[in-house]
């Protein structure tokens, strides 16, 4: 599969996960939540920048209970909740999120 | 009804030679998602895997030394290791990163998670495991 | 008839290292490869045997296999030789023969 952004073709597996971590860019990021029928907002900005960074410290994407401490901690408590976040991102903030955010899909989530 | 059961997971391998460690590392991530009581033990060359610095750009091989630094967010913050193994490399607790975790129940204090033990302790802890998988 | 000895194994999982160096002529070189590096750290259980083989081999170790292990070059057994991939070719050439220990 791929993704066309901005005339160039980005490559995809086959459940729209990027194959080469590196194609990444904000327009990727943008591409993809548009395939996945998001609009991304600010809010969304900020889970994903989240677990880019996440995933440069540790090589790994944080399982949802781990996310959601950690969006706690680092953007507040309203924030560190499920119902939070998968209302920004319906069908599963890890899945959903490190998807658009470039990552291989989280160990463990099948 | 599920009851909680402890895991113990035995790491014997260094890391980059073998596929064992890497494989050890995601089922215990993997694991982690079903809320036991898990623990590990790094024993023989196994001790190699948690060692600072390692820098693998030279290899081209993922250097998945990091990822531990992680299992304290999976609660995973019981790691032993073998003082017997460390000295018969040359190596001390200072030779390895050091792996932390949030204590929930004591105000998000930031405890060590590194426990050396004698062989003899870890004959106790590994004897009172239910569960007991080797890599 | 020098040869070049490479081991990949560390020498706490096999026997390996031992085993050439008990086998390995005089005027040879020994290269620490992969896992193998393991048995150029100071103060390790096997690494007396590799300082007293000194005096009839010439120790080596690649460079890119200790950093990405995490063990800095003030860790290893003094008279052993750190290479990178270009010093490893370079060992090859210079000896007639290359064994690869398994």
């Amino acid at each position: 599969m791929a993704l066309d952004v901005g005339g160039k073709s980005i490559e995809t597996d086959e459940e729209g996960y990027l194959v080469n971590r590196d194609d990444w860019t904000d327009d990727v990021a943008k591409a993809i939540a548009v395939a996945e029928g998001l609009d991304m907002s600010e809010n969304h900005w900020e889970v994903v920048n989240f677990l880019r960074e996440y995933y440069e410290e540790y090589q790994i994407a944080p399982a949802v209970r781990v996310l959601t401490k950690a969006i706690g901690k680092k953007l507040g408590k309203d924030k560190g909740n499920s119902k939070y976040l998968y209302e920004l991102f319906p069908y599963g903030p890890a899945k959903q999120a490190c998807k658009i955010a470039g990552l291989p899909k989280p160990t463990g989530c099948v | 009804m599920s009851e909680t059961k402890k895991f113990l997971y035995v790491n014997r391998k260094a890391p980059y030679g073998t596929i064992y460690a890497l494989e050890s590392l995601e089922v215990v991530l993997i694991g982690a998602a079903f809320e036991q009581d898990v623990a590990l033990a790094f024993i023989d060359d196994g001790v190699y895997q948690l060692t600072q610095g390692q820098d693998t750009t030279g290899i081209g091989v993922k250097n998945f030394s990091p990822t531990y630094k992680a299992l304290g967010d999976f609660d995973v913050n019981k790691i032993y290791i073998e003082k017997e193994s460390l000295e018969a490399r040359g190596l001390t607790l200072d030779d390895l990163m050091p792996l932390k975790y949030e204590d929930e129940d004591d105000d998000w204090a930031e405890k060590d998670s590194i426990h050396v033990v004698s062989s003899e302790e870890l004959s106790e802890i590994m004897d009172q495991s239910d569960v007991v998988l080797s890599f | 008839m020098a040869m070049l000895h490479t081991v990949n194994k560390s020498p706490t999982d096999r026997n390996t290292l031992e085993s050439c160096i008990r086998l390995a002529k005089k005027g040879g070189s020994v290269l620490l490869i992969e896992d193998g590096v393991y048995g150029a750290i100071k103060g390790a259980a096997k690494a007396d045997t590799v300082s007293n083989a000194m005096s009839g081999l010439s120790f080596y170790v690649l460079g890119p296999d200790l950093k990405a292990r995490g063990i800095s070059e003030d860790k290893i057994i003094d008279g052993i030789k750190v290479v990178d991939y270009n010093g490893f070719v370079d060992l090859v050439s210079e000896h007639d023969t290359t064994q690869s220990w398994l």
